[in-house]
């Protein structure tokens, strides 16, 4: 089936434009801007149903732009025979079928650089909320409590922690550099020893934990990293040990987090992604030792338009034989 | 009377330091000089101080008495208290320093001064020490924490998540980003440091006022307030208070930080015109604050209690286990010294 056979639906002018199957939600403001380079199939605007739609109109479809959490998965890549790229509008891109990506020799990529700044930002913050108790404290004074109960419980010194950074890629390169400013001391789990990196590298998260008085999640979620925060990593961590989680929800496991929070054997937690979003264990929502946010951390016009910079470059490069600027390698 | 201001070059020289101080430790003996120096707590400090304090000297509890009672309590007890203890909120003022006719040393719980009327310390020959350094790294993690919760609005979207309210995972607001964003600080002393060092791993560009331009460091100096405020995104408020001090962000500051502006203070209450900060906020002239002190503590003005542009803490810039032992160590290191003849180790005066 060829492209032509849409011309029925878009106007004359669009017709040399490049086509691309959407994946929602799509941001608002990025319509705009890419609709004046592409041309998008969107299945959900029609009545039949999603396999039905994409065998009709898909056969000729090249790339697919898509937004977590809507999953890209075998059986959509089964109906896209021509495809070639995959573009995410995120970091990660745990809900796209990489193997069998990689299996068709389709290229993915994702939002590069464009989120590390606010994410970092956000990891450091709430690791300083949880320690002086910021967000815990802020309530006290709302509900009138400062003149009635006097002063605040103390909180805990950020200087001179041990923080243990579980996956060193950009975000967690830059939430080291952060922290070290605040006279944290880093230590790191990767794939892989960073040869250039003079932090203290651990091959096992539990040894790791047991060196750390925090522990830091930016790492992809892959079958490898699920649950990497276990119970057993948070034993090691201890009684005062906090986690702060910026990555994905299934990094920890968040039944024995609850768990270890309840029995005391952990400190306290920062937490702006859960297993289950937007549920969140009821248990938590008590807690003044932890502090609780909703998948915020990328959200800033200049991460909104840095990604729509890093999206609309990777679609221009592709329809243009150029090379990929953010290919997610492994 | 009224406190005189505090200038930094009254404060001890390396000469009247000790050279070599012995760090205090809860570990070594009291000293007999100790058990006799009366010593006066006038605020409920932690456990630790007030237990060493007893262990080791004679303690009157000033809080444990209502204010209305505190001259006769202070008559009572004059002649032997030669040591006060006092804090941010409960110093050592001119009324207090003449209730006490044998008071030999003011020992500050506390950086600042503003709460010790240091003429009258002068006048009467009192030492005064007070507990620098020990909380810069605490007072500048939270400048930068409440300034990444202020405009990243983290406080409100915990409170949006304990609600209840997240049940829908597209359910996002843009907030703003703070890595790169300028940086005014007032005052450039030791905590004004530590800020701008923390702020630069985010490569935050920092400027600054100072009463003198500080030409060893990198950041670009403003003569005016106004003119910092104009010019910087977030506004901190890290100097001392000093009559010169008392609201030195008025309105006239506020409107030129603006409505995208954030201001930080954690420096002291009345640093700030609270009743114009209130209307600049409701009134969307100011962008947010993050305020870690007030006027009136414990009393915070109630219609900043609505707002998800503001973050309010109860004064907790020291209030770390950590840091507040370091204070009380010193507290204590310096009445040791006091009581044995020996070089105090922080003094002002």
């Amino acid at each position: 089936m060829s492209v032509e056979n849409h011309t029925a639906e878009t106007p004359a002018g669009e017709r040399e434009l490049p086509l691309v199957l959407l994946l929602p939600p799509l941001f608002p403001h990025f319509h705009v801007a890419l609709t004046h380079k592409f041309r998008f199939l969107k299945p959900w605007e029609s009545p039949l149903p999603r396999e039905e739609f994409l065998a009709a109109h898909a056969c000729a479809v090249r790339a697919l732009l898509c937004s977590g959490p809507t999953p890209v998965d075998a059986e959509l890549l089964a109906c896209l025979p021509r495809l070639e790229l995959v573009v995410a509008s995120s970091a990660g891109v745990n809900h796209i079928d990489v193997a069998a990506c990689r299996r068709r020799g389709i290229a993915i990529t994702n939002a590069g650089n464009a989120f590390t700044d606010d994410v970092a930002d956000y990891a450091v913050a709430l690791l300083i909320d949880v320690l002086h108790k910021i967000s815990a404290s802020d309530r006290y004074v709302r509900r009138g409590l400062w003149p009635i109960k006097g002063d605040h419980p103390l909180g805990r010194k950020l200087g001179g922690k041990r923080v243990g950074v579980i996956g060193l890629g950009s975000i967690g390169s830059a939430v080291a550099r952060r922290l070290e400013a605040f006279g944290c001391t880093i230590l790191y789990h990767s794939r892989r020893k960073k040869p250039s990196v003079s932090h203290q590298f651990f091959s096992n998260v539990t040894d790791l934990a047991a060196e750390s008085d925090v522990l830091v999640t930016t790492c992809t979620l892959t079958a490898e990293t699920h649950h990497i925060i276990d119970r057993e990593v948070m034993l090691a961590l201890g009684k005062d040990g906090i986690i702060i989680n910026v990555g994905r929800g299934a990094l920890v496991d968040e039944k024995e987090l609850v768990r270890c929070l309840m029995e005391g054997e952990i400190g306290g937690a920062g937490l702006d992604v859960f297993e289950n979003e937007p549920v969140v264990p009821q248990e938590l929502l008590h807690m003044d030792n932890v502090v609780l946010t909703h998948h915020q951390a990328v959200f800033t016009p200049e991460s909104f338009h840095g990604l729509l910079e890093v999206v609309m470059g990777n679609l221009e490069a592709f329809f243009s034989n150029r090379p990929l600027p953010t290919p997610v390698s492994e | 009377m009224k406190p005189t201001k505090c200038r930094v070059e009254e404060r001890g020289t390396e000469d009247d330091r000790n050279p070599n101080p012995k760090p205090f430790t809860s570990l070594t003996t009291p000293p007999p000089a100790m058990e006799s120096l009366g010593v006066l707590l006038t605020f409920p400090a932690n456990s630790y101080l007030e237990e060493e304090l007893n262990k080791r000297c004679k303690l009157f509890r000033l809080w444990e008495t209502p204010p209305e009672n505190w001259r006769q309590f202070l008559r009572a007890n004059a002649g032997s208290i030669r040591a006060l203890v006092g804090n941010s909120t409960v110093g050592a003022d001119a009324e207090m320093i003449d209730a006490l006719p044998a008071l030999e040393i003011v020992a500050s719980f506390s950086v600042g001064l503003d709460k010790v009327d240091l003429a009258k310390c002068r006048e009467r020959r009192i030492r005064v020490t007070n507990t620098p350094d020990v909380l810069t790294d605490d007072v500048a993690d939270l400048a930068i924490g409440l300034a990444i919760a202020t405009m990243r609005r983290i406080c409100e979207a915990d409170r949006y998540v304990r609600s209840g309210a997240w049940n829908a995972k597209g359910d996002y607001k843009l907030t703003s980003k703070f890595s790169g964003k300028t940086i005014g600080i007032i005052g450039l002393g030791r905590i004004g440091l530590a800020i701008a060092k923390r702020a630069e791993a985010f490569d935050c560009p920092i400027s600054y006022y100072s009463r003198s331009e500080k030409p060893q460091t990198n950041y670009k100096y403003y003569s005016s307030v106004v003119d910092l405020a104009a010019n910087c995104h977030i506004l901190i408020v890290a100097c001392a208070l000093t009559e010169e001090t008392r609201h030195i962000v008025n309105r006239e500051v506020m409107d030129a930080l603006g409505p995208k502006g954030v201001l930080v203070n954690i420096g002291r209450g009345p640093h700030v015109d609270e009743a114009e900060l209130v209307s600049a906020l409701i009134e969307g002239r100011l962008g947010g604050a993050a305020l870690d002190v007030f006027e009136h503590e414990p009393h915070v003005p109630e219609q900043l209690f609505g707002l998800e542009n503001v973050v309010l803490v109860p004064h907790v810039g020291s209030a770390t286990w950590e840091t507040r032992k370091e204070m009380a160590d010193l507290v204590l290191g310096n009445l040791e010294a006091h009581a044995t003849n020996k070089p105090l180790l922080t003094p002002v005066l």
